[in-house]
């Protein structure tokens, strides 16, 4: 009875021991299956023209995937200026400003904001922000701005919720000495909590990156899909994201190859995204 | 304290308020929008059984999602839990095993959907040789939330008084017993909370789902049969360019069946505060 209870208690607690390597197995697993796929396409395709060559046209044999580069970057940076700074000063709103019977159904509305399918927000992009753009600026309405524009809605509710929270985490006494010194509110949160949460918020800001620059559906639809160098803020752009996902569905060897080339470079975004932030955090902790 | 003589705090007043009125203006604007274009559209016949060119039928999506949900959490629960369980109960404090588990459920939380549907498509649908299926689909989901369900439990677990495991052990009883039956019953509201936040996920993923799950319009037929969901379905319809009435309609459930998603989670985080 004994030596069958030691054994089960073993047992399962190898068992955990398991469930426990699944997620260290997955991420090996899509590291092993995309670079074992990516990388040799890459040299095939000629690391340099594949990095840096500037025309995508699968059929003739080209593909560079620098425009698509260029757009992802450009758009997520697009989004952060418009995202970081809105969801900031919302941030501290809701930790600062917000009465209490107003926060209570405000946090709900902003994870609700995070809670919206991307292909939901793309809809939205299309049918609203993208004829308004027509008639602000004129065109076809798709475009960098656009993308950027529903890009930085979206990253709002991971800078809101992450902001919030290094705000609150920020001592109660810096706040206060602030106040006693004559300063007034607004100025007390300004300056006095807002460098003190300096480093949670820049942990957010790299976590909306992150989002910002594997977005899909939503950039795919609004973004104007040109594989071309933007020349100006208007143009129609193609990110990384948006290349896979419009092609995937009827590219076959080589062309399909690429795809998940794009992928690996994709991945690579994330890992280094990925690192800077849990460096982020190791310093802070 | 009177910001009215301080210019400066004036403006940061005004931009504060003003950021915030803009944020959940825009919420506000979506979901009116959505409901208002998409709620007359909405038709019974948009319910029926089958789906044809001439009907859209968003009933088989809406079963597929259904699936699909049941699919990827039968195989990401058990996991997440169990891993769970493994880091608060049973691995020592700052064990390599524990901070390598960390590390890689917290870079698996930011991989992009894209992404995990092309490992799901390069992985399950090709090397594994399951076509475009509901399985291959629910696979590369269980992957994308295990990290949601394993945090949340993590978190759960965490805020299990040691009181409740030293009066279990007190009592005779063993390890296993002391977490299956003391620990895990006290979590089960926060684990619910992940599992719920799991479904938001799976209900509003297109991109990992579109090349491995497939696009089929049915009923999936069977686990290793092709389905869309409905945020595949919306995506399809937009794609097609045709079907505006049917794409608000669709939009207007997904956005119901999202809404309800997080009013159940903030009632179980609700009755979590108030314990």
């Amino acid at each position: 009875m004994i030596t069958s209870s030691k054994f089960r208690e073993n047992a399962m607690r190898v068992v955990f021991a398991l469930t426990a390597c699944v997620s260290i197995a997955a991420v090996v697993l899509i590291c092993v299956f995309l670079f074992a796929s990516g990388i040799p396409t890459m040299k095939t395709i000629g690391f340099a023209d594949f990095l840096f060559g500037k025309t995508w046209a699968p059929s003739q044999g080209l593909y560079g995937i620098f425009p698509m580069i260029v757009a992802s970057i450009f758009v997520t940076a697009g989004a952060i200026i418009i995202g970081v700074p809105l969801g900031l000063l919302c941030a501290i709103f809701l930790a600062r400003f917000c009465p209490q019977r107003l926060y209570r159904v405000l946090k709900p509305a902003a994870e609700l904001l995070a809670g919206i399918p991307s292909i939901v927000y793309g809809f939205f992009g299309l049918v609203v922000i993208v004829p308004l753009m027509q008639n602000l600026f004129g065109g076809s309405g798709k475009g960098m701005l656009t993308a950027s524009v529903m890009l930085g809605i979206m990253i709002l509710p991971t800078i809101i919720n992450v902001s919030e929270s290094a705000l609150r985490a920020v001592p109660e006494s810096y706040y206060e000495g602030s106040l006693a010194l004559g300063a007034t509110h607004e100025r007390s949160v300004f300056s006095t909590v807002l460098p003190a949460a300096r480093s949670g918020i820049l942990a957010g800001v790299i976590l909306g990156v992150g989002r910002a620059i594997g977005e899909t559906m939503a950039v795919a639809m609004v973004a104007g899909n040109q594989p071309i160098l933007p020349e100006s803020i208007l143009s129609g752009v193609r990110t990384l994201t948006a290349n896979i996902v419009q092609e995937m569905g009827y590219a076959t060897d080589l062309h399909r190859d690429a795809l998940i080339a794009c992928g690996v470079v994709l991945f690579v975004f994330i890992l280094i995204i990925n690192l800077c932030f849990s460096a982020l955090k190791r310093r802070e902790a | 304290m009177k910001a009215k003589k301080h210019p400066m705090s004036m403006v940061q007043r005004a931009l504060v308020y003003a950021s915030a009125v803009i944020v959940f203006g825009v919420l506000i604007a979506l979901i009116v929008y959505i409901l208002v274009m998409g709620v007359p559209n909405l038709k019974l016949s948009m319910f029926a059984w089958n789906y044809n060119s001439e009907n859209l039928s968003m009933l088989p999506a809406i079963i597929n999602t259904l699936t699909m949900i049941a699919l990827t959490l039968l195989m990401a629960v058990p996991f997440g839990i169990g891993a769970a369980i493994y880091l608060v109960e049973y691995a020592k404090r700052g064990s390599r095993l524990v901070k390598l588990v960390r590390l890689t459920a917290e870079t698996l939380s930011g991989i992009p959907s894209i992404v995990y549907g092309l490992f799901g498509y390069l992985m399950f649908v090709l090397a594994c040789g399951m076509d475009n299926s509901m399985l291959a689909g629910a696979l590369t989901l269980a992957i994308m939330v295990l990290p949601t369900i394993l945090r949340t439990t993590e978190e759960a677990l965490q805020a299990v008084p040691d009181s409740y495991r030293e009066g279990s052990f007190g009592l005779g009883a063993g390890k296993l017993r002391t977490v299956m039956r003391i620990v895990l019953p006290a979590a089960v509201p926060g684990i619910f909370s992940g599992i719920v936040l799991a479904i938001g996920r799976i209900v509003g993923e297109t991109a990992a789902l579109i090349y491995t799950a497939g696009t089929v319009t049915g009923v999936a037929d069977g686990l290793l049969g092709s389905g869309r969901t409905l945020a595949v379905h919306l995506y399809c319809l937009l794609n097609e360019g045709l079907y505006t009435k049917e794409a608000y309609a669709t939009a207007v459930i997904l956005l119901v069946f999202v809404i309800g998603i997080n009013a159940l989670s903030s009632a179980i985080a609700k009755r979590l505060a108030k314990r």
